[in-house]
């Protein structure tokens, strides 16, 4: 007999493979950073996780470095988002290729040519701090302007028109109409920049010379020269369980936000 | 009101200088043969004529590509049958493995690079091609997923049945009703795939074997090592990419304009 077989069964491969790649890879990464080296189980790292002057300092860095990126992608995407969203269907579509084109371009190569215009310009080695934030900005503000972009064009235009024939001025119009309703595209742009932010070494390598720690250098280090893969794991375990947790929080906004990088690319 | 609109221009112009002016300024030093940016010597192509005899780089950049490719054959392949399973399985079912195809989306990279390395330390003897191959495929294949379904939300489905009434078998039936209608989705997730590739430090830095680099992994080993390595020739290098970006960008841009046309 001939079985006609079920299209469902189709996602067994891709089942397997994510069982294998994707989910078994997380639970070593629990159980190294629930053991020492030997193997037997212990908190020691966590406690040392929040103990250790060197990783609380990673840890304040880290969050300075993620919240000043974060807020000025938001002052300087919002205005490009509300640009783009305004403008007619031409205008838009070479706004966004010129604004999406750059990601293209290895991001290596282009954190390096940052880097070269830094020095050209003599700042960099000066302010390590600054030249970070400014090289996340450099590389994330695609990822802000984006869903802000897809949000602004979804408000519908009668509201604002019956904002302003009831009498609001524009600015009341943006602070009680415009600004409530782009909420989502916020949240999920300060997502988007804010996580990556904490663990994007290459940036806080290249442009702040080695002398910005963040946490992401600090896995780098425990994986690398360090070698201490449970400490390196720990660290890991306590940002992947942030980083579920505020997906969680924001699980209504986490479809768009998937599409959103895609779209963020192309 | 209009005083916003001059202020928000302002801004859209300052952000798009941010984005161009640092890789224009290296284009405008790749015609020149100096050591460094800021110094120029005449305009020269020396550094254009080094990038392409230099064996090393050119090397790395075939390489690059070529997993690129590889990856994401394998991620569109794999991804997109995952896919149609996830589209057609029970909702419980496909809602739980969406979920867990979005991880490594959602997760920072770095994690995804360490669990990796661990897998492969702890169950494959350390890191390889295979180690990094699977790398890549983990990092592009969910976006492959997130491709290929909407184009499944879009397909009448009764065209399926239909297939199977009149008497294809269920892969006949997949192959020529169901893969034509998702093709784009299939497309863009490639392509997405291979931009990704191409642009991705992190999982590569982890999970390469020592004698292998990349563009990217070069290129930080370079930054780091200012004194020993060949920053000129990159210039050139980054030269090149650009400008293969911007034909690309223009030609889409060209055709998308053409099809807008059209269809008025």
């Amino acid at each position: 007999m001939k079985l006609r077989f079920s299209r469902s069964q189709l996602c067994i491969p891709y089942a397997l493979f994510l069982a294998l790649f994707v989910v078994l890879p997380l639970v070593i990464v629990f159980y190294f950073a629930l053991t020492d080296k030997s193997g037997n189980f212990s908190l020691a790292n966590f406690s040392r996780f929040f103990f250790d002057p060197a990783l609380i300092s990673t840890m304040i860095v880290s969050m300075a470095i993620g919240a000043a990126a974060t807020i000025i992608c938001l002052l300087l995407g919002y205005p490009v988002a509300y640009i783009l969203a305004r403008s007619g269907w031409h205008r838009k579509n070479v706004l966004l290729l010129l604004l999406v084109m750059p990601m293209w371009i290895n991001f290596v190569l282009r954190i390096n040519a940052l880097k070269e215009f830094m020095q050209l310009i003599g700042i960099l080695g000066k302010y390590n701090f600054l030249n970070t934030v400014l090289g996340m900005v450099y590389d994330f503000l695609p990822f802000m302007i984006l869903p802000l972009y897809t949000t602004l064009i979804k408000i519908d235009k009668s509201l604002l028109e019956a904002s302003a024939d009831l009498g609001a001025t524009p600015s009341t119009t943006f602070l009680s109409v415009t600004l409530p309703l782009s909420t989502p595209g916020i949240l999920s742009g300060i997502t988007m920049v804010f996580m990556p932010t904490m663990t994007v070494y290459v940036i806080s390598d290249a442009l702040g010379l080695g002398h910005v720690v963040i946490l992401g250098k600090q896995i780098e280090h425990y994986f690398g020269s360090g070698d201490n893969w449970n400490m390196g794991s720990t660290i890991a375990l306590v940002l992947l369980l942030v980083i579920f947790a505020s997906t969680f929080l924001s699980n209504r906004f986490k479809d768009e936000e998937s599409e959103e990088k895609g779209r963020a690319l192309w | 009101m209009v005083k916003k609109k001059i202020f928000s221009s302002l801004i859209l112009a300052f952000v798009l200088l941010l984005t161009y002016v640092p890789i224009l300024i290296l284009i405008i030093y790749s015609f020149t043969d100096s050591a460094f940016v800021g110094q120029w010597k005449g305009f020269s192509l020396a550094l254009y004529l080094r990038l392409f005899s230099d064996r090393e780089i050119m090397l790395i950049v075939k390489d690059t590509i070529l997993l690129a490719l590889a990856a994401a054959s394998i991620s569109t392949i794999l991804g997109t049958v995952g896919a149609i399973g996830i589209y057609y399985s029970k909702k419980r079912t496909a809602k739980a493995m969406s979920a867990i195809s979005n991880i490594p989306m959602i997760n920072a990279e770095i994690i995804t690079a360490v669990s990796l390395v661990l897998l492969f330390t702890m169950f494959f003897g350390g890191k390889s091609m295979f180690s990094l191959l699977s790398g890549h495929v983990v990092i592009t294949i969910p976006f492959v997923v997130v491709s290929v379904i909407p184009k499944l939300k879009q397909m009448d489905d009764n065209l399926y049945e239909a297939a199977l009434d009149l008497g294809a078998t269920p892969l006949k039936a997949l192959l020529t009703v169901v893969l034509p209608e998702i093709i784009p989705g299939i497309v863009s997730g490639f392509m997405l795939s291979v931009t990704l590739s191409l642009d991705d430090y992190i999982v590569t830095a982890f999970t390469k074997p020592n004698t292998f680099s990349t563009i990217s992994t070069y290129v930080y080993e370079s930054m780091n090592r200012p004194a020993t390595s060949k920053l000129p020739e990159l210039r050139a290098l980054s030269a090149i990419i650009f400008f293969a970006i911007l034909g690309v960008a223009l030609l889409s841009a060209f055709r998308k304009n053409k099809q807008q046309g059209d269809s008025f």
